[in-house]
């Protein structure tokens, strides 16, 4: 049984102030759109956790997010740029309309040569999360999955992100129930 | 190992995985260069032939009669029961009906812009009772999703899958590319030396999956394995040494082992980082004397449908015993001498490799094979 080794629940949207009490030194934060964020953030948390350092390479480690509004947070603020009359799209903002931005910067951050997946779901399912991080542990040596929901538009931010680990002593097992308890 | 039962490509080519096979086997190109050098549908072909289905045009948008015509057809020919519990449909897009932002009137309502409301559309159409999987990852969404029907159905979870890709293009998505200076103004060039960039291109796609038994041995076209790697190195540039992808195809090869490799179906999008990035992961992983093709001159890059129609046209070359020339290429223009095969040629290789990288830093690899 995979196992749930940490996790980090995040609903607060005030995404710089908890950046602040981090204290790390990280620019690219600033450049990141909410939805980047906030899974950046919680993820931190996670890897903080288990004390790991962000500089380590990992090749040992997937990582799978899903969410409901892919990355329409973002693509609204990139829809006032092409407006008639109003025309300046920017790549800075453009790039981040793709939902799966938020794994590409963790896995920077992180230095996650693995897997990294993004899928959308209509809502919250603790199902969809197992079957899909069960699949990243398919791919040669990966031993942990990051996972979890990352959900963040107008304001409401609702993400959760677990290290799901094989062969691990301790840790909540990788179950529906333990997820949805801890949502 | 999932084995391939039924495909269709809706393309400004053809309504048919043969129409576009003959076209781009004939050298036809979709790419308008008087029309801003994009590969567009026609919407009133496409809702024309819609029709056909028996559903009604208007209740859907040009992504989602695109998808449902090809996944119509898919069906059809794969002869599975699309309705069935046992069947999960897995769609691909990178971003859905986007459009719908710019068009405050719209009729569609407002769930119509989630990625999983497009899905549920098409899996609804066939009234199959399986909340769909949706895979948005970039420009691999459409290899990562044909990995995900094979995980899927390894596990048993189902015995049939539906994978279904499609983009459209509209202003949010070709402003955006142009505001990254990476659309080429004439037809595009992949591996040239002369390369300026990519062109977009619309379509939609599908490809029907069946479980497979170990002990069968039935011949046909077989997805056999699959890796998905990440650079860990910036979200819009690939990575120089073109980590990721060379980690993704070691993952693979190291699975299947290098022989009788047909081809190399490369992402080619005749960007000047990208095409670069992959001649080194080739070259790293050995690859240099395969033949390798890109065909991204014949259609433009499709996003989210890019993956599961250029699977499609690659296996048909496969299962024809020819590699498909590479458009657009004459002067070598990447560091590493690979071989890109520029006239169509026969072979005796029985597997090839499909490559895909997008933003993001993720990349993709996967391997199919014929069985006879």
């Amino acid at each position: 049984m995979n196992k749930i080794t940490s996790y980090y629940r995040l609903k607060d949207n005030r995404l710089t102030e908890l950046y602040r009490s981090l204290e790390i030194s990280y620019p690219k934060f600033f450049k990141m759109d909410r939805l980047c964020k906030a899974g950046f953030l919680a993820s931190e948390m996670v890897f903080r956790s288990l004390g790991e350092d962000p500089q380590s390479p990992k090749h040992d480690t997937a990582l799978v997010f899903m969410n409901s509004s892919s990355s329409l947070d973002n693509d609204m603020d990139y829809q006032t740029t092409i407006l008639p009359g109003n025309y300046y799209p920017s790549p800075a903002l453009f790039v981040y309309t793709l939902a799966n931005i938020v794994t590409g910067e963790v896995a920077i951050r992180n230095k996650i040569f693995g897997e990294t997946s993004f899928y959308i779901s209509s809502e919250f399912s603790a199902k969809e999360l197992i079957i899909t991080a069960e699949g990243a542990f398919d791919g040669k040596g990966i031993r942990r999955v990051l996972c979890g929901w990352t959900e963040y538009f107008k304001d409401a931010c609702d993400v959760l992100v677990m290290m799901v680990e094989k062969d691990a002593a301790e840790g909540l097992d990788f179950t529906e129930k333990n997820i949805n308890q801890i949502y | 190992m999932i084995r391939l039962l039924g495909d269709c490509i809706v393309s400004p080519l053809g309504f048919s995985s043969r129409e576009n096979f003959n076209a781009v086997k004939s050298g036809q190109s979709s790419i308008r260069e008087e029309d801003g050098a994009v590969s567009r549908i026609d919407r009133s072909l496409l809702s024309r032939c819609f029709n056909s289905t028996g559903a009604i045009s208007g209740d859907y948008t040009p992504l989602e009669q695109a998808m449902i015509y090809a996944a119509f057809h898919a069906v059809k020919q794969s002869g599975i029961d699309a309705s069935s519990p046992r069947t999960i449909f897995i769609i691909s897009t990178t971003k859905g009906n986007v459009e719908l932002l710019g068009e405050p009137g719209h009729p569609y309502g407002p769930r119509r812009i989630y990625l999983w409301h497009t899905a549920r559309l098409v899996s609804d159409f066939f009234n199959n009772p399986n909340k769909p999987f949706v895979v948005s990852n970039a420009c691999i969404s459409g290899s990562c999703a044909q990995i995900t029907a094979k995980r899927l159905m390894e596990r048993r979870l189902y015995d049939y899958a539906v994978v279904v890709g499609g983009d459209m293009l509209s202003e949010f998505i070709v402003s955006g590319f142009q505001s990254f200076q990476s659309l080429s103004p004439v037809r595009c060039r992949p591996f040239d030396a002369g390369r300026k960039g990519l062109n977009l291109g619309e379509a939609g796609a599908a490809m029907v999956y069946g479980r497979h038994e170990e002990n069968d041995h039935a011949p046909g076209l077989y997805l056999t394995a699959g890796a998905i790697r990440n650079d860990a190195n910036h979200i819009s540039g690939p990575s120089r040494t073109g980590e990721g992808l060379y980690l993704a195809l070691e993952e693979v090869l190291e699975q299947t082992g290098r022989d009788s490799l047909a081809f190399i179906n490369a992402h080619g999008t005749a960007t000047l980082y990208n095409d670069q990035m992959e001649a080194v992961s080739l070259s790293r992983s050995g690859l240099l004397a395969i033949p390798v093709n890109s065909l991204k001159a014949y259609l433009g890059h499709t996003l989210g449908a890019a993956g599961v129609v250029e699977s499609i046209l690659s296996l048909m070359a496969l299962n024809e015993g020819i590699v498909l020339p590479s458009l657009g290429y004459e002067t070598h223009g990447v560091t590493e001498k690979i071989n890109v095969i520029t006239q169509c040629m026969p072979t005796t290789g029985n597997r090839f490799v499909k490559m895909l990288s997008g933003f993001g830093g993720c990349n993709a690899v996967l391997l199919f094979e014929k069985k006879v």
